[in-house]
């Protein structure tokens, strides 16, 4: 994934200067959080579900390596064929070749984290391979030459009106707001692309071990036409995305569109298996899937492979406060918010490593996740690790071994509230100081501090005591 | 008295010992009344939770068992008057010292006998009604580690809405953070800064004229940030409402 110069700090600067987009993205995001407590509310034991569904992640990752090669025999058994990439590399490079050996000159995409985490349209492109998105919000962000916001409304961060821009300058069309008439346009354009595309490539909700199987949603019908009107349809998959069985998949399917988007049930819910066989009309000649590692393997060896068990609803961005307050872009990751804050460490390196500090730690994303990710504490482990590797500036360090050591020497802390006292005491009025030295003042820039009370709580208990 | 007292122990909290020892006296008389004998031990601290939760695990430990210790010595519920505190030492505990061979064993049974102030007047005490009066018209911030980890949800309403003279107004987004997270609001303070302003401007738009939360982090941090903006709304802890009884 490229990686912005911008630090994390200068991104968030960045995204809260633009107060109307933060608008837009925290309407659009607490209008989804919305949806999906409502489908929720009405879906008999939601909880006994979402525990069910958990399970089944953590079965699969348990026994990943044996449920991967079932599902990858079953592939070939039909006519697909397989391929096992180690990296971004190696799968970009076997698409392209794959591409070439066909003659493909144009290729339609349906809409994939996976495929912007391996920037697989930028190395297409070089290759002068046209990849056109064919996912409405996807195809805007490639029109103006942005980043997907969010991993389930890639233009979460933008207006109506931006839309209307883009297709006016970009199409040649009329601008216009109306969203039926920007739907008409995109259609119109679309059509042309689905019929003549020579290469379909998409990305796979779910594999299913038990029968081969790839599971595509899309809602608008995108994901259906590019898997069965060019002569080739590649898929890719991230190792992590098996469900044992058909069984399996239909409760995660239930999951997934109440929590990603609130409906009962995605529009249109594909289950592909194999490519055409030689009774049928419509499909694909070849079907390929590559199934992805790049880090995830790493991820599962480790005290945080729970983050594995995650199926991209999106509902933890949708709840997040902090999601809401800076938008996707300033994560500077593919994936943002609390479960992007997990895996952009992981799967992208020390420059993400801040990622998981920006979170209060509320508790509101592992409350919206449909597999009961416990996302606060993976947050906390990600930030035990950033202490270890001794990233933490030198007055943190310095204080917070001064406050271990207090804490545990009652007679220390003693003094120290008492020194405390009679500091703030000096500096505050009424009870409240208004600045405050050194990174403390972070927290006087916006608020008022409380000065210590004349007595503390233990030299009232034991005045009252005497 | 013609019930025999029960003994509880007092975890007041470093901030509430510090910054706002009269929530502590409220919790203390609360008890009281209600055939409490209520137990301060001298020796304790702080919990540890802002090292833990900055991922200064080996400190967070250290503090845990010298917490552990402390009350190990005791008999009696622990009553804290804090959410997160609680969820520290409730669901934490357990976690960070499970490969401790001496202090797993008792991080469970300290677990086990503590309690969020709310919680154990409801819950165990199975006190819905301490007589409280308050004259004011309130709005309710739930606290994300209290109504999260520990779903406390019902209790506070149940004591609130017995609480005679006190108007309730709805609080929009009641449940979204304050955005204080410890040191959170110092490191990340501009995203913080953001999620209070929200905060606030609900609080406002609410019509209350106190806020009543009960973790003294998030209640210095709305008041910080109401003081700063010259918005005249008190921030309370719950121990402070039920507590007047005239």
């Amino acid at each position: 994934m490229t990686v912005t110069k911008l630090t994390f700090y200068d991104r968030i600067d960045n995204a809260l200067s633009h107060p109307e987009k933060q608008l837009a993205i925290s309407a659009g995001a607490k209008a989804k959080y919305i949806n999906r407590a409502n489908a929720m509310a009405e879906f008999q034991d939601m909880e006994m579900t979402r525990q069910l569904a958990r399970q089944v992640r953590a079965n699969t990752l348990s026994k990943l390596d044996l449920y991967l090669e079932q599902f990858a025999d079953n592939v070939e058994t039909l006519g697909g064929k397989i391929f096992w990439a180690k990296d971004a590399d190696e799968c970009n490079n076997y698409i392209h070749q794959l591409a070439v050996r066909h003659n493909v000159k144009l290729i339609a995409k349906s809409k994939s984290m996976l495929t912007e985490e391996i920037d697989l349209n930028d190395s297409l492109g070089h290759a002068n391979i046209e990849v056109v998105e064919t996912d409405l919000g996807e195809f805007i962000v490639q029109l103006s030459n942005d980043r997907p916001s969010h991993i389930i409304a890639p233009v979460l961060h933008m207006t109506r009106e931006d839309v209307g821009t883009i297709f006016n300058e970009n199409l040649n069309v009329p601008f216009t707001t109306d969203p039926s008439e920007l739907n008409t346009i995109a259609r119109e354009h679309m059509r042309h692309i689905f019929l003549n595309a020579d290469m379909g490539i998409s990305g796979v909700n779910f594999g299913v071990a038990e029968s081969g199987s790839i599971c595509l949603v899309t809602n608008e019908g995108n994901g259906r036409l590019i898997s069965t009107t060019p002569r080739i349809h590649v898929a890719i998959m991230g190792m992590e995305r098996i469900v044992p069985t058909l069984t399996d998949l239909n409760t995660m399917l239930q999951l997934l569109a109440r929590s990603a988007t609130g409906q009962k049930l995605t529009v249109y819910n594909n289950i592909i298996t194999g490519p055409k066989r030689t009774n049928e009309l419509d499909g694909p000649d070849e079907l390929h899937i590559i199934i992805i590692d790049n880090g995830r393997s790493n991820i599962l060896a480790s005290s945080l492979s729970e983050i594995l068990y995650c199926i991209r609803c999106g509902a933890c961005l949708n709840a997040c406060p902090v999601f809401q307050s800076i938008g996707g872009h300033a994560y500077g990751s593919v994936y943002p918010g609390p479960v992007g804050s997990i895996l952009s460490p992981l799967l992208f390196g020390n420059h993400f490593d801040p990622l998981p500090h920006a979170s209060s730690l509320c508790g509101a994303c592992k409350e919206v996740c449909p597999v009961d990710i416990d996302l606060p504490s993976l947050l906390i482990k990600l930030r035990t690790q950033n202490i270890q590797k001794g990233s933490a500036p030198l007055w943190m360090q310095i204080s917070q071994w001064i406050y271990a050591v207090t804490i545990c020497n009652p007679i220390l802390f003693q003094i120290f509230l008492q020194l405390a006292q009679t500091i703030t005491n000096r500096f505050s009025q009424k009870g409240w100081i208004t600045k405050l030295p050194g990174p403390l003042k972070n927290w006087t820039n916006q608020r008022d501090f409380p000065a210590l009370a004349q007595k503390s709580f233990r030299q009232m208990w034991s005045s009252n005591k005497e | 008295m013609s019930k025999t007292q029960q003994i509880v122990q007092l975890l007041v909290t470093c901030m509430i010992d510090a910054i706002a020892p009269n929530i502590g006296m409220s919790v203390k008389n609360i008890l009281n009344r209600h055939q409490c004998e209520v137990q301060f031990q001298n020796s304790q601290t702080c919990c540890g939770q802002p090292a833990f939760n900055a991922g200064f695990i080996k400190q967070a430990r250290t503090m845990a068992r010298h917490t552990i210790d402390v009350f190990s010595k005791t008999t009696g519920p622990v009553v804290i008057p804090s959410g997160s505190c609680t969820d520290m030492i409730v669901h934490q505990y357990p976690e960070i010292l499970k490969h401790d061979p001496i202090y797993k064993t008792k991080a469970e049974q300290l677990s086990k006998r503590t309690f969020e102030f709310t919680q154990f007047l409801v819950d165990y005490l199975k006190v819905e009604d301490v007589g409280a009066h308050y004259t004011g018209c309130a709005a309710y911030h739930p606290c994300c580690h209290g109504l999260r980890n520990l779903n406390i949800k019902r209790q506070p309403s149940i004591l609130l809405n017995n609480t005679q003279s006190l108007k309730q107004v709805e609080l929009d987004c009641a449940e979204e953070c304050c955005g204080f997270g410890g040191l959170f609001s110092i490191n990340m303070n501009k995203i913080s800064e953001s999620m209070l302003n929200k905060k606030m401007s609900h609080v406002i738009d609410s019509g209350a004229n106190v806020l009543i939360a009960n973790d003294l982090g998030c209640i210095i941090h709305m008041q910080g940030g109401l003081r700063r903006k010259g918005i005249n709304i008190k921030v309370k802890h719950i121990a402070e409402i039920i507590d007047d009884c005239n």
